[in-house]
């Protein structure tokens, strides 16, 4: 090992070095992880506590989802006391507040992706025809805003509007109609949930298809107005393809988050009236575990939940790859 | 582009379009003026709804209560503080990681990327996170709301990309100059990223000054809430109070009372953040793009 060279700090960062001379490359090639630590030790060192981050707080939590097979004790050890098979599993597979936050998870879930992954891009191609750079930049820097909100502030907005004195009630008002306690209904919820998050991510989502809209080579508008197109089949032809990979990329990312529905939102927002159609998985898993004290309980809805998610996101990946080849990694 | 005369057809949708993007605009600001609005008017004028953009019955009560609320200080001194010192780590570990990440020689490199990319579509789950910070004894100390959640995997990929996009004759020179990978990062390296860094602080700022749920899940006392849970326990004790019918006492005061006292608490929580988006505004734009090309 004395060949490996010793003034390796010299050359800490720049790509692999050029090939040396046969002795040195053997060495390199028996013994790669040393001399690649030798190199690069700085290097590693700065990984260090990064991944001593990841470790702790991301890949520990994953292992500490055994105490879903194990009893847990508050004060006790973090992975549980002693195992108990699928007990709790069997436990929420047969428990019917579980199904029902489980139907709502998916109704909210498929409403959510119904209208916040095409309005996003339905906004962009209308900005997109905008001529003016100044009225444009406007309406993109307005349409942003809410996305820099704390979820708190938007839920104490939504109840400010949707009071029994606020906006929407003095417009029920004005038709005639009696106030509302939006709020206070079960058969509300869903709608304001969900316009609610369109209000905060609609704009925001426009970014990556207006950076996509302008990548578009001009020459393809072009040769689609020779053959007859009019802009409304230039739309349809030439660019909605030409934001395709961006779709499918945003559209797997939103599958991902199918599952784990909006859940501070929904924590701030919903109240025991209206759990009919607000609770859903994380948070009756929340109340269940935090508020109540069945850790191992709700861990397990959680692992169910997470596998979920982790099954959906690989199997839209998988579907998009070879439908349009286009693919998260 | 050469642009043809537009048609008719054209006309029409460009006023349409007009009038939905002026629609998307007012709907976007219609409820910040209304809680301005509703902030500075008179409770009677809102218990009998009157009040939608213009303030009824002008008065600075409830800017005067709010804010000589000795919890509501604490709490934003809180947000300051718990801002702060995660950020700081946030964008520490981020940086280190992201530059160790870029350089493509590195053995080891591919795994090191997977164990942070993995963790954007697997996560512990709620439960387990809360008996580790728990049992790590973190509770009611800011690391409990600062340490979990350290790395933001999309901003290290975006801070990734852009260190890749940086010369390696820069680096190589350094090396040749005798700086080692730690002089690299400070002098050559961080200097020419301020751009970057700072749009980094500004992601991690923004979204640890706009969390709540940590605090929430882990702090117990009152004098240890920041701004945004102070504003959730108002919100949420105003409902309770109309569920129950207000129990205690005369329940419409109470509700209506909340209700100005809500929206001036809603103001002065979004007035740091609407006064510094003009400018922060284009930092996330460009940092958006920039984990989109590459990440």
């Amino acid at each position: 090992m004395t060949s490996v060279r010793s003034d390796a700090r010299f050359a800490p960062t720049g790509p692999a070095p050029a090939p040396r001379p046969d002795r040195r490359r053997r060495v390199g090639r028996r013994r790669p992880w040393r001399r690649a630590l030798r190199r690069d030790w700085q290097l590693y060192s700065l990984a260090v506590l990064p991944l001593l981050f990841f470790l702790v707080f991301r890949y520990l939590p994953m292992l500490g989802n055994v105490i879903a097979f194990r009893r847990f004790r508050p004060g006790g050890s973090v992975f549980g006391e002693y195992w108990t098979g699928l007990r709790y599993f069997r436990l929420f597979f047969t428990d019917p507040t579980f199904w029902d936050v489980f139907t709502n998870t998916l109704v909210l879930g498929a409403l959510t992706l119904l209208f916040c992954f095409p309005l996003p891009i339905v906004l962009a191609l209308l900005l997109n025809e905008v001529r003016s750079r100044v009225l444009r930049r406007f309406v993109q820097s307005v349409s942003y805003l809410p996305h820099f909100l704390s979820i708190v502030i938007v839920a104490a907005m939504v109840m400010q509007l949707l009071s029994v004195d606020g906006t929407v009630n003095q417009v029920v008002g004005a038709f005639g109609g009696q106030p509302v306690p939006f709020i206070q209904e079960p058969g509300w919820f869903r709608s304001i949930y969900v316009s609610s998050e369109v209000w905060q991510t609609v704009g925001w989502g426009t970014i990556l298809y207006l950076a996509a809209l302008t990548t578009i080579d001009g020459d393809l508008y072009e040769a689609a107005r020779i053959d007859g197109a009019n802009r409304w089949r230039q739309t349809w032809h030439v660019m909605l393809p030409g934001i395709r990979p961006t779709m499918m990329t945003l559209l797997i990312l939103n599958i991902g988050t199918f599952m784990a529905v909006g859940f501070e939102k929904i924590l701030l927002l919903y109240n025991p009236l209206t759990y009919p159609t607000a609770d859903v998985i994380s948070t009756y898993l929340y109340r269940v575990g935090i508020v109540s004290g069945n850790l191992s309980y709700a861990a397990a809805i959680g692992l169910f939940e997470a596998v979920i998610g982790l099954t959906l996101v690989l199997s839209a990946n998988g579907i998009s790859r070879r439908a349009v080849g286009t693919s998260l990694w | 582009m050469v642009t043809p005369r537009p048609t008719r057809g054209y006309r029409v949708f460009q006023a349409v379009n007009a009038v939905v993007l002026t629609a998307v605009v007012v709907v976007t600001v219609y409820p910040f003026l209304t809680i301005v609005a509703r902030s500075l008017s008179d409770n009677a004028a809102i218990v009998s709804g009157q009040v939608n953009l213009v303030p009824r019955g002008f008065n600075l009560t409830a800017y005067r209560v709010v804010t000589s609320d000795p919890a509501f200080w604490i709490s934003y001194r809180n947000t300051v503080v718990y801002t702060v010192v995660a950020t700081l780590i946030s964008v520490v570990l981020t940086t280190c990681y992201a530059f160790v990440l870029s350089k493509k020689h590195l053995r080891g490199r591919t795994a090191l990327v997977g164990i942070a990319v993995f963790t954007m579509f697997f996560t512990g789950g709620l439960i387990p996170n809360y008996v580790l910070v728990t049992s790590l004894g973190l509770k009611n100390t800011v690391w409990a709301v600062a340490l979990p959640n350290a790395i933001n995997v999309f901003n290290l990929l975006v801070m990734k990309a852009f260190f890749e996009s940086l010369p390696v004759e820069l680096e190589e020179a350094a090396a040749v100059d005798g700086l080692g990978t730690y002089g690299t990062l400070l002098r050559i390296v961080l200097p020419l990223s301020k751009a970057m860094v700072a749009t980094m602080v500004l992601f991690y700022a923004v979204s640890f000054w706009n969390s709540w749920f940590a605090a929430f899940l882990y702090m117990d006392r009152q004098d240890l809430l920041p701004v945004t849970v102070y504003l959730r326990n108002l919100i949420v004790g105003a409902s309770d109070a109309t569920q129950t019918g207000g129990g205690l006492g005369s329940g419409d005061d109470i509700v209506q009372a909340a209700a100005t006292i809500q929206s001036v608490t809603i103001v002065l929580t979004v007035l740091p953040i609407l006064a510094v988006y003009p400018f922060i505004q284009r930092y996330f734009v460009s940092g958006i793009m920039l984990g989109a090309v590459k990440g």
